[in-house]
């Protein structure tokens, strides 16, 4: 955003405000402005800015603050009605349905077996999806921090999956994975059989893997491409004039400087990973059998899709996942924080 | 050429290669192939027809088996290439096949049948687009709505979010109220609950106000957006105070300072947020999902999803719908890639 | 028309006061700048002529009607801003035009005030621009424009010369006395620069932690100073004051010891101080002239700036700092022990509180 020259842009957005045919937004804002100067007349300037934050904190309020506090009152009742008042209360029922375990590490002897195949399965996609997730893109922003022909475009191929909604990015692996896929195309080049990706449970859940991590390594990039620029070159100038090595300067000057920014970066993968769903859900549905199915996934079919459903199950998990997700949030602010610290100290 | 090449692969300082640039310019030369690749790969499938697609190995372009119609039979029939008995080769037109032998026609002589081997004859084929992939879901199916649903949903819930983020940015930016910094907690606080966490109970408010399948069940939970206050607010804080004191003194209401004065000067954050804002509800999917359970609303993204989740994918229209569905993205990446990118380093925002 | 009245204004900010009860009346076609160090609170109190703080205490009357709750738009004034505030997506003739389309005046009215201040601030030529695209004298006419246009009962101006280089700065000054000649309307002026105040006002108000210091015409502020304050405050460079004791007095006189050891007479009515009362004498530098012989207070010269016109001595009379300046110039070498005679100075005599002591007639 401070890359956004004010002046150019101010003049040229201005233009089209301004100059722009707005006749009937123009009209209308007039007509709005004879009842808002009464407002302002009679409460004065705090009545205003009331007015100015209503629409936002009315919105605010009513879908995301109700329901998340509903969302505690449901998780404590049963049965499959949908308002909370036609709802029986059952207390703990439903966490101790969630709970309920001989052992925890062998989701089979659970009682609500899915939901923990569905925590073991997201527990190793987060596991793997950091450590891949931040190689990857370390070493691309690495790569892309260099002294390159054409950088601004190199940044742009990685970036460009970004953007693509989690839908099309899982039709367009499910196209390449598929059996007369690209992929598999690719392999009978060298003498590969043909193989059906996504109906192999290993290697379907390595495909959520890959391919999550190839739909969001660019926005991860461009967050540690921003960090790698922030290192003062001189640094890099004095760590020459000592003849440092190539590999030192690395560990020694850039990975402890950067260190503030990936951790935020870690964590900010940490909660996109907890929640995946949109991508996995197109490509593997969850399958094959639960390979693939993942916590969010379990909500939403326990909640919505089942023959049976169950939103109060559903709540539960979903205060559970929430749980998690505010302790990674708490996290991240805390080391947004302390690196501002430490930059205010350099 | 090799010119231009040297420049291209010039190395800082013109010292000799390290082995950090040829690892540099494998992983770049890998990653042109790896993240184009596959949107390029989808875009040439959409074109094939579907006998095409089934082929295996596939080709790159779509070909097609050229068909003649001949006199006599009803069906065009397909063109081969053959190498005859003697050596030379001819263009002839199968009409039927017993086991490996073929039975052909000379299509300009067509009383003359001419057993082939299968081994001998190539198909004669030519490139063909099959723009029908793109032209009948529009027509047979309902992809016109699901279009029209999903532009709909983009751009009023963008519109929605520009005003009413903007409004909440200037209250909080350019207003001393009580409990100002208790509103402002309160949007950090919302960025710890996705939809995610609270999908079951918004579903039973949403349904509550009438809005379950209703597009506007779908744009509503999504327009007040804490990254957008956010951004705009940041930005708000830069305009200078005394602009606002000069438009009173010039009697203007505090409507009017917001409207002529503040918005216009937002005018870049206000961009950054609106592209932010299409891509988002573009792409959004879970909520529309289950929000959206009638065929004729369903957004885009959420009819390819069930359309591509049926027994028996129609590839061909799946893929042409998939380019479809990619080229707003594809637009907003081309010619606003740099306002995002910096908009993203700037704000760690997405 | 223009008439401004202020009753024991009072403003605080939270727990904190800035203005104490300010009284105040400012007449109708006057020019009176309000002057202080920063933080003395006159911008707060130009806010609140405006309207753009409201005053916790006290009356404040425009034109007879009291204004404490009236709205910045309604009260009919119109102010340049220290940054000047010109709405930057506008251009020149559009910022001009927005108060007078707010208070829905017909087009063609406007477009001919627009023409006219236009004309008499020679900004003709920019109509069309916008502010961005203008230099920063440029922009400070445009904001005088805007308050032009729309006929003001007042004029309101904070600090408008403080972003324009020195040069510029003492033409624009030049100009504004002008402007205020021919429009003849009420003027306040905010400033922290007492030479724009003597030049501008034709009263300036000399403002201190939110209280206020003396109001009078420049000489008057110049010549009789109400406290210490104003004294060193007014008048360039500033006056040397001298701390002393006072030993003997009468009716008529008394005299004082000061550092060093320096006895002056000094013509004051005495019998208001007592023996032994401590007291300042202010002499300003141009009043004290350079002798030589066994006349005046010995002195050393401890540095010379030679202005040409003038010479700035700085000397040393036993340990305090002594600023004397000569007209024209003059050959004195740093060093060199001189006499400084204060005979044709006019003195001023303040008490231990700070306050001017009268002189005996």
């Amino acid at each position: 955003m401070a890359e956004i020259s004010r002046q150019t842009s101010q003049r040229r957005a201005g233009q089209n405000l301004g100059d722009m045919a707005m006749v009937p937004v123009r009209l209308a804002m007039g007509l709005i402005d004879a009842p808002l100067r009464w407002v302002q007349k009679t409460f004065g300037l705090g009545g205003m800015a009331a007015f100015f934050l209503l629409p936002n904190m009315l919105i605010f309020g009513i879908f995301v603050l109700l329901p998340f506090f509903i969302n505690f009152a449901y998780s404590m009742t049963g049965g499959t009605a949908l308002f909370l008042s036609d709802r029986s209360f059952v207390g703990s029922d439903q966490y101790a349905r969630l709970f309920d375990c001989s052992n925890y590490l062998n989701p089979n002897t659970c009682a609500e077996d899915t939901f923990w195949t569905a925590v073991s399965n997201t527990g190793w996609f987060v596991i793997l999806q950091v450590t891949l997730m931040i190689g990857f893109s370390l070493v691309t922003a690495l790569i892309l921090n260099r002294d390159l022909m054409a950088r601004s475009f190199w940044r742009a191929v990685f970036f460009f999956p970004v953007l693509l909604s989690p839908v099309v990015v899982g039709l367009i692996w499910k196209w390449i994975l598929q059996r007369q896929g690209l992929l598999n195309f690719g392999l009978y080049g060298f003498g590969f059989e043909p193989h059906v990706w996504l109906t192999d449970r290993n290697w379907a859940f390595a495909a959520t893997v890959g391919v999550s991590i190839w739909a969001h390594m660019g926005f991860y990039t461009l967050i540690i491409l921003a960090g790698l620029q922030a290192i003062p070159k001189d640094l890099y100038e004095a760590a020459e004039m000592d003849g440092t090595r190539a590999m030192r300067v690395f560990t020694r000057i850039t990975l402890p400087l950067l260190m503030p920014n990936l951790l935020v970066v870690i964590v900010l993968v940490l909660i996109r990973a907890v929640q995946i769903f949109d991508e996995v859900y197109v490509l593997t549905g969850g399958g094959p059998g639960t390979s693939t199915l993942f916590v969010t996934q379990y909500i939403y079919e326990t909640g919505f899709a089942a023959q049976l459903r169950n939103p109060g199950l559903a709540a539960a998990a979903s205060i559970l996942m929430g749980l998690v997700l505010v302790l990674l949030t708490l996290m991240q602010l805390g080391l947004s924080r302390s690196s501002e610290k430490k930059g205010a100290r350099k | 050429m090799s010119r231009a090449i040297e420049f291209l692969f010039r190395r800082r300082g013109g010292k000799g290669w390290h082995w950090t640039d040829i690892v540099t310019w494998i992983w770049l030369i890998v990653g042109l192939f790896v993240m184009f690749g596959p949107a390029v790969w989808l875009t040439a499938s959409s074109f094939k027809s579907p006998a095409a697609l089934a082929e295996f190995p596939p080709t790159i372009l779509p070909y097609v088996t050229q068909k003649v119609t001949v006199e006599g039979y009803d069906k065009p029939l397909d063109l081969y290439t053959v190498t005859l008995d003697d050596g030379s080769t001819a263009t002839l037109a199968e009409i039927r096949r017993i086991g490996t032998v073929s039975q052909m026609i000379d299509p300009d002589k067509p009383a003359e049948i001419v057993k082939v081997n299968i081994a001998k004859r190539t198909p004669v084929r030519q490139m063909s687009f099959a723009t029908e992939n793109y032209t009948e879901p529009f027509i047979h199916f309902d992809f016109v709505r699901y279009l029209w649903n999903s532009v709909f949903v983009t751009v009023t819930a963008t519109l929605i979010t520009l005003v009413v983020n903007s409004m909440a940015a200037f209250a909080l930016s350019k207003y001393e109220f009580r409990g100002r910094t208790f509103a402002m907690l309160l949007i950090l606080a919302t960025l710890m609950v996705p939809l995610s966490v609270i999908m079951v109970p918004l579903y039973s408010i949403v349904s509550a106000l009438g809005l379950f399948n209703n597009l506007w069940g779908v744009i509503l939970p999504t327009v007040a957006t804490p990254t957008g206050v956010f951004i705009l607010r940041q930005y708000m804080l830069t305009i200078p105070d005394e602009l606002l004191d000069a438009a009173r003194m010039d009697k203007a209401s505090e409507w009017q300072i917001y409207w002529r004065i503040i918005l216009p000067l937002t005018a870049p954050a206000l961009a950054v947020l609106a592209i932010f804002s299409v891509v988002w509800r573009w792409n959004d999917f879970l909520w529309p999902l289950i929000v959206l359970s009638r065929k004729e609303l369903y957004t885009l993204q959420v009819g390819l999803s069930i359309y591509s989740g049926e027994l028996n994918v129609q590839w061909h229209f799946i893929l042409a719908m998939t380019v479809v569905t990619m080229i707003p993205v594809v637009l907003v990446f081309l010619f606003l890639q740099r306002f995002i990118t910096t908009g993203i380093a700037g704000t760690g925002l997405k | 028309m223009g008439h401004i009245k202020l009753t024991n204004i009072t403003k605080s900010f939270g727990a904190i006061d800035v203005i104490h009860g300010i009284n105040l009346e400012i007449a109708d076609g006057e020019l009176i700048v309000f002057v202080g160090p920063s933080g003395c609170g006159k911008s707060t109190l130009l806010r609140m002529i405006a309207g753009l703080e409201k005053p916790t205490g006290g009356e404040l009357l425009i034109d007879g009607t009291l204004v404490n709750n009236m709205p910045a738009s309604d009260r009919g004034l119109a102010m340049v801003f220290q940054s000047y505030a010109l709405y930057p997506h506008m251009s020149v003739r559009q910022n001009l035009a927005f108060g007078l389309e707010n208070s829905k005046m017909p087009k063609g009215e406007i477009d001919t005030r627009i023409t006219e201040a236009a004309r008499m601030l020679e900004i003709e030529h920019y109509l069309d621009r916008r502010p961005g695209q203008l230099s920063g004298g440029q922009r400070q006419r445009v904001a005088i424009g805007r308050a032009i246009v729309r006929r003001p009962v007042a004029f309101l101006l904070d600090e408008p010369l403080s972003n324009l280089d020195a040069e510029l700065r003492g033409s624009t000054r030049a100009e504004l006395a002008a402007l205020h000649a021919r429009l003849s309307a009420t003027m306040i002026y905010v400033t922290h620069d007492q030479i724009e105040a003597m030049t501008l006002a034709d009263r300036i108000v000399v403002l201190r932690a939110g209280r206020i210091e003396q109001v009078g015409t420049p000489m008057e502020l110049y010549n009789t100073p109400a406290n210490r304050f104003v004294a060193g405050f007014i008048g360039s460079p500033h006056m040397n004051f001298l701390e002393g004791t006072v030993e003997a007095s009468s009716s008529a006189k008394a005299i004082a010891t000061f550092t060093g050891g320096n006895r002056l007479e000094l013509p004051v009515a005495g019998e208001s101080i007592g023996n032994g009362a401590r007291i300042t004498l202010g002499v300003r530098p141009q009043h004290i002239s350079i002798g030589s012989g066994t006349e005046g207070i010995p002195a050393r010269i401890t540095l010379v700036e030679a202005l040409g016109s003038e010479t700035i001595v700085h000397t040393d009379v036993s340990g305090q700092k002594i600023l004397v300046v000569a007209p024209g110039q003059h050959n004195l070498i740093p060093g060199t022990d001189i006499r400084l005679s204060l005979s044709e100075a006019p003195l001023h005599l303040f008490n231990e509180k700070g306050l001017r002591l009268e002189h005996a007639v």
